[in-house]
């Protein structure tokens, strides 16, 4: 199995292309990487996925380009939140959703959302990538220049095994 | 007190400058109709998150007052937003809950709000103030205290379903322009 991308280095890329606000609500896939932003104090913990919009949506309004980190079975709790606050008053945000359910292959609960993911992204417009270690860095500044250029949000998938 | 003559009371004691996060429905049509300013944010979708998007406002500028007025449908759909404002202790935020113990907007469906006492939910959670107003002449001289105060604060204004239909027009803002106003006013690039 290839390496992972190292939670601090991700961390700072992040940073450095200007995101500046976390909020989220666990999964295991992103444990290291949470475990990152606690310890340098830069994350919010939220008990629903919608609710981390919500305070997203807030940070932006006061200046702030906010990452929400969330399960992909929090995207189907999220679903109203981008629709009626995100996308119609044009507000961003990284939507770092981790794939549980990839390729078929984990417990039941996870297959349905794992399927349409990818499907469930593209209807509602929201623009995404699932990089690989390698392709990290670049994914970042895609995503900061999107958010840039279209102020809509814009999502990371992370997929099993990518950080380390 | 209806809704219209509550905010008649609060909205003259809510100084220049600070942030109104209002919820959907009519609390937003007739705060919008009552006294709409730059700072003023209307929701009009996404019901349940007023006091979170007021918490992420709070947090990311803390030397800004920021008011949510929210309804009791509203905060009975995002409850958790309660636990996570009182653990994340915004000093700056004012969580105000006109509370009809209705659906107004729907056709005034009850909620439970008349069993399951918002403001106890409130100070349970581990609101630092929590106050509850009945009386109309009250409503001014409550608000200005908490305002004047150290937040996370809670105040409850008990108030009636006023008569049927909307308390004023729909928000005559595009929602775009909304969020770059507000964006502006709070020192960004709109």
């Amino acid at each position: 199995m290839r390496a992972g991308y190292p939670a601090e280095g991700f961390v700072d890329r992040l940073l450095a292309a200007g995101f500046d606000f976390f909020v989220g609500v666990p999964c295991s896939l992103v444990r290291a990487l949470l475990a990152e932003l606690e310890r340098r104090h830069l994350y919010l913990g939220e008990t629903r996925e919608d609710a981390a919009l919500g305070v997203a949506a807030g940070a932006w309004l006061a200046g702030r380009t906010p990452v929400v980190i969330m399960q992909n079975s929090g995207l189907g709790v999220s679903l109203n939140a981008l629709a009626s606050l995100h996308l119609l008053y044009r507000i961003p945000c990284l939507l770092l959703v981790t794939w549980r359910g990839y390729e078929g292959t984990d417990a039941p609960e996870h297959l349905v959302m794992g399927e349409v993911l990818p499907r469930l992204l593209e209807l509602f417009g929201v623009p995404f990538r699932a990089p690989d270690a390698e392709a990290m860095e670049a994914a970042v500044e895609w995503a900061a220049a999107c958010i840039g250029a279209t102020r809509r949000p814009v999502a990371l998938l992370v997929r099993p095994g990518l950080f380390e | 007190m209806t809704l219209t003559e509550a905010l008649a009371r609060l909205l003259p004691a809510i100084s220049e400058g600070t942030v109104c996060v209002h919820a959907n429905g009519y609390i937003g049509r007739a705060g919008c109709a009552a006294r709409d300013r730059d700072e003023c944010f209307y929701m009009i979708g996404s019901m349940g998150l007023g006091s979170s998007i007021g918490l992420g406002i709070a947090l990311a500028q803390p030397e800004r007052r920021v008011v949510v007025l929210d309804g009791d449908g509203n905060i009975l759909m995002n409850l958790g937003a309660l636990a996570t404002i009182a653990a994340a202790r915004p000093s700056n935020l004012l969580h105000v809950c006109f509370d009809n113990r209705a659906h107004a907007s729907t056709g005034g469906q009850p909620t439970v709000s008349d069993r399951v006492h918002l403001d106890d939910v409130a100070r349970a959670a581990g609101y630092r103030a929590v106050a509850r107003v009945d009386a109309p002449a009250a409503l001014a001289a409550e608000a200005s205290g908490l305002l004047a105060g150290e937040g996370p604060a809670f105040l409850l204004v008990r108030i009636e379903l006023g008569p049927p239909g909307p308390p004023g027009p729909r928000i005559p803002h595009v929602p775009e322009a909304m969020a770059a106003r507000l964006r502006r006013a709070l020192g960004g690039p709109g």
